[in-house]
């Protein structure tokens, strides 16, 4: 598959998955910010980092940027988009996902490994995974913390919209101890952990961040 | 867009002014220049310096820019081959940063800089710019920046000002460096008391090219064109120069309208920095780049001073050109504005399209403010009007240089003889347990995490070792395999009781580090903190500590590429301990077979390589028990050091985690190798068992390797001259120790680990 990745201003960990999309056997397609194309490809990642600065509120200015024009767009006819961290904000900013992510509870930036339970398998980007899998990858972010109305959290537990959630600590005060969701037709996935930063047994945090890129199956949600 | 302001024609001090005018009265000694000084900037002009040449002149000739309390003493640096194991340098001493080559066609560049005062008046901005500037340094030698690092020093980890420096400063590198996407592998967080109101902040940085892309600070080519690219110019770090337009402007305009005294201290923009660090390495790219100057300390000042006294004319410069953020900034103010995130390149006019095209693809503003000369000078406008004509090389090579006096201090003799090794030790299992808890849990021992979790050390997917590792390793070549480890390391306390030993400390634990993951050592950069220049004390401290790192790199065979010197780093009349902080980088030529700190599995052989001698003076035990600071430091035995290192890589086939000995002595080794992975080690120490477990011995190495593979490593050892002792074998959860004589005692790693983890965030909670 080809799977986009989009560059904002202000991107850090496009790179990085770039390099995990291709270890996971895809093709990577850069994307920039500014193009209202996505070249055509299969699936779309929007890395972490911090777009525009964090300023005035994190993905709050990218959710502008013309690329997101078409991203909403694809999304929408079943494209399988994941957000990582920045790009989890992004998403939640464009409405393609609910809730929001603000401030750790702790007031600090954490970058540590962390231990999560994927709860749904059945999305764009978690097949690889059994249901209630524990696995470990990093996490960084300063802004990671996820909130949502009762409502919303009630529903997403019921719908099983959950994709995966903290374990042993919960590291920014994340209602519910949510790390992941995804929306109801399970193609688009936003994740405050790192999943390309455990890509590979040398750097990062181990492999178990792997299966996302390898288990990615756009067919089933198109 | 601001309207650029109406010159002020009543009071613009050019230099047709100043040649009219000679005897007017100039605020140099406000702007902290000596009357010397001051008279040799008129002698080497032939008349007075306008408003604008004077602020040039006083931030070029300042301790921070032009080195001249240190420079005699820096020079024999110099003397260091300019090779490494590799090869020659690609660029040394003077450039921004030194190159090295690293084989395969790649090059590194890395350098540490001090941010020192700015951190204790504003820690976090403090910090943040100190990022900032180190990263820019290492980009405008055409490298993309990889990793940084923070050696960190600050006063009690419970004095109250502590409360307000720490969390500052960590926030500031951990808000400008993961903003930038640079994984911040490593540094140190060191604790004293002379740190109280004089925090050391240095910062690393580390960067990677191919050969052909080295770029060099160098205005060449007349008809070439300047241009500043990057954050706009505001009223920021120009305490000096608000000085000078309130006294000689403002008050000859007959009103209190102008700028009013600013904040010295700069506000970084880091996603700003990151878009000037993606264009310019896409400007480099596509070829568009004669010469480039990163701007940091003096700004304006410094960067076209330097680059056209580097190149082979001159350069003209119409300062209204300038991009402001603040529109009623004077020339002076605007030639010494330290505002962040701003670069300046020389570029061909036929590239010069290409060159804005890529400015604007990253929304990174850029303006041709001058063109490259072959007349020599360096001359400024301001509104066609001339307000700086000099020869660049008086602004930025010649400034003054001192021989200060220095002598060895009167108390020197005195603190050398009150040696720790004379002070009440523990006695028995008990005591020598509860000193191991007691220390493990200290400041300077206990875990970092603290600190070092705010920072991103993942980020571009290439950190092999970040802290706790005894260095931090990045991947250079995916395909290859091809990396670098970075070590920074200082010792205060040596360095203290002896400056000339202290210095090679520091770059002996540097280099034994870089080799203990399993690199070879290649070259230095260093950043000298001290106290004032202007006691001879001090100065005595600086010259030997110079004089010791020369040594030490001679010995060692590694060159100083580059550095930074940072003085009058003291409280009232106490300066802080002398400290000078090493770097050293070293070259892996296949990461995979990295060699990790921490004790894996249970069932290996724990060897202890190098001699321990009995050596507490200056030891973390003494300071932490008894408060103590006195003797002579461990002996410097830097032939040791080598052959230990070359034993390290000759064995490292065998050797299945290394982890070197210094602070705490091989106590403080023992418990970080079991905490890591939380595998326990039974092991039996040579008597006396308080000096096996808590001398500063240098040159020693804690190593595990399979039972089956003893053997051979002992046989290596023994053809490097390396001394093995084997003590015991690791697993259990538990880190039990006996000596011969019979004292014994046993640590639970999980009691172990809770109390070296609680002390920071209990400090902070």
């Amino acid at each position: 598959m080809r799977v986009g990745v989009v560059t904002f201003p202000g991107s850090l960990d496009d790179v990085d998955a770039q390099r995990a999309v291709t270890i996971g056997g895809h093709q990577a397609v850069a994307l920039w910010h500014g193009d209202h194309d996505l070249r055509g490809v299969d699936a779309v990642v929007l890395p972490g980092g911090f777009s525009y600065g964090d300023y005035l509120r994190c993905g709050a200015i990218s959710r502008f940027a013309p690329v997101m024009t078409e991203v909403v767009a694809a999304a929408g006819r079943g494209l399988p988009v994941l957000g990582i961290c920045n790009g989890f904000q992004i998403l939640c900013e464009s409405h393609l996902l609910p809730g929001a992510l603000v401030r750790n509870d702790h007031q600090k930036f954490v970058c540590r490994d962390q231990l999560l339970r994927i709860e749904n398998n059945r999305t764009a980007w978690t097949s690889a995974y059994d249901e209630g899998a524990e696995i470990t990858i990093v996490l960084k972010n300063g802004e990671g913390g996820f909130v949502a109305d009762t409502e919303t959290l009630d529903r997403l537990e019921g719908e099983g919209q959950v994709v995966a959630r903290y374990l042993d600590l919960n590291p920014n005060g994340s209602l519910r101890d949510i790390a992941g969701i995804t929306n109801a037709r399970g193609n688009v996935v936003g994740l405050m952990p790192h999943p390309e930063h455990a890509v590979e047994a040398l750097t990062g945090a181990g492999t178990d961040g792997l299966g996302f890129f390898t288990g990615l199956a756009a067919a089933a949600f198109s | 867009m601001p309207e650029t302001p109406a010159p002020r024609p009543a009071v613009l001090d050019t230099v047709i002014v100043a040649a009219r005018d000679p005897d007017r009265e100039q605020p140099w000694a406000e702007l902290g220049l000596t009357a010397e000084e001051y008279a040799r900037i008129r002698e080497i002009l032939g008349r007075r310096p306008t408003g604008a040449e004077l602020a040039m002149y006083s931030v070029m000739w300042s301790e921070h820019c032009s080195y001249k309390s240190s420079k005699v003493h820096l020079r024999q640096f110099s003397e260091i081959p300019q090779v490494t194991s590799v090869g020659p340098m690609l660029a040394g001493i003077g450039e921004n940063a030194g190159v090295l080559d690293i084989g395969q066609g790649y090059a590194v560049t890395f350098k540490v800089e001090s941010h020192n005062h700015p951190s204790y008046v504003e820690p976090y901005q403090g910090a943040a710019t100190g990022v900032g500037g180190i990263v820019r340094d290492i980009l405008a030698m055409g490298a993309r920046p990889v990793a940084v690092m923070d050696p960190l020093r600050f006063g009690p980890l419970h004095a109250p000002d502590t409360h307000r420096v720490l969390p500052g400063v960590v926030a500031g590198i951990g808000g400008y460096g993961n903003m930038l996407g640079l994984p911040n592998i490593g540094g140190e967080v060191v604790f004293d008391e002379s740190y109280l109101g004089n925090p050391l902040v240095n910062a690393l940085c580390v960067g990677v090219l191919r050969h052909e892309d080295l770029h060099l600070a160098k205005a060449v080519g007349a008809g070439n064109l300047v241009i500043l690219y990057g954050a706009r110019t505001g009223g920021d770090g120009i305490g000096g120069a608000s000085i000078l337009a309130s006294v000689t402007f403002t008050a000859s305009e007959g009103g209190g309208s102008g700028p009013a005294k600013r904040p010295s201290v700069q506000v970084g923009d880091p996603f700003m920095e990151k878009l000037l660090i993606e264009c310019t390495l896409e400007l480099f790219a596509a070829g568009v780049v004669a010469g480039i100057q990163d701007f940091g300390a003096a700004g304006i000042s410094c960067a076209t001073s330097e680059l056209a006294a580097a190149g082979d004319g001159g350069m003209h410069v119409e300062l209204d050109k300038v991009l402001l953020r603040d529109s009623t900034l004077s020339p002076e103010e605007i030639l010494m504005s330290e505002s962040q995130e701003r670069m300046m390149a020389v570029v061909d006019p036929a590239d010069a399209a290409t060159f804005l095209q890529i400015c604007a693809r990253w929304d990174v503003e850029a303006t041709v403010v001058g063109e490259v000369t072959g007349d020599g000078r360096l001359v400024i406008d301001w509104h066609g009007e001339t307000v700086v004509d000099v020869d660049p090389r008086t602004v930025a090579h010649d400034g003054p240089v001192y021989e200060r006096p220095f002598a060895r201090p009167a108390g020197q003799d005195a603190l050398q003889a009150d040696r720790a090794e004379a002070l009440a030790r523990p006695v028995g299992g008990d005591e020598l347990r509860a000193t191991v808890l007691r220390m493990a849990a200290s400041p300077n021992l206990c875990d970092k995490s603290w600190v070092t979790d705010q920072f991103d050390r993942y980020v571009r997917g290439n950190t092999v070792l970040a802290q706790p590792s005894d260095s931090g390793m990045i991947r250079v070549d995916e395909s290859t395999n091809l990396g670098v480890a970075v070590s920074t390391d200082g010792n205060g306390r040596f360095t203290r009781l002896d400056p000339y030993a202290g210095a090679q400390h520091a770059l002996a634990e540097s280099y034994r580090n870089v080799a203990t993951v399993g690199a070879l050592p290649l070259a230095v950069s260093d950043c000298l903190n001290f106290g004032s220049p202007e006691d001879p004390d001090v100065m005595w401290q600086l010259a030997e500590a110079c004089r010791g790192l020369r040594d030490g790199c001679l010995e060692l065979g590694v060159p100083v590429t580059g550095g930074n010197v940072s003085l009058y780093n003291q409280t009232a009349e106490t300066p802080i301990l002398p400290t000078p902080v090493v770097a050293v980088l070293g070259v892996v030529d296949d990461v995979t077979r990295r060699v990790p700190s921490a004790w894996a599995v249970p069932g290996d052989r724990v060897l202890l390589l190098g001699e321990t001698r009995e050596e507490l003076s200056g030891s973390e035990w003494a300071h932490v028990v008894h408060g103590h600071l006195g003797g002579l430091p461990p002996r410097v035995d830097l032939a040791a050091e080598r052959s230990l290192a070359e034993l390290l890589r000759a064995g490292a086939d065998l050797i299945t985690s290394a982890h070197d000995l210094s602070d705490g002595g091989l106590a403080q080794t023992l418990v970080e190798s079991c905490l890591g992975h939380m595998v326990g080690a039974t092991v039996s120490v040579p008597d006396d068992a308080f000096v096996s477990l808590f001398s500063e011995s240098a040159a020693r190495v804690v190593v595990t390797a399979a039972a089956a593979d003893v053997a051979a490593l002992a046989s290596r050892a023994a053809t490097h001259g390396v001394v093995v002792t084997d003590l015991g074998e690791t697993g259990g959860d538990a880190l039990v120790v006996r000596s011969s004589s019979g004292e014994q005692f046993e640590l639970p790693l999980l009691a172990l680990r809770s109390a070296w983890m609680a002390t920071l965030p209990a400090a902070r909670a």
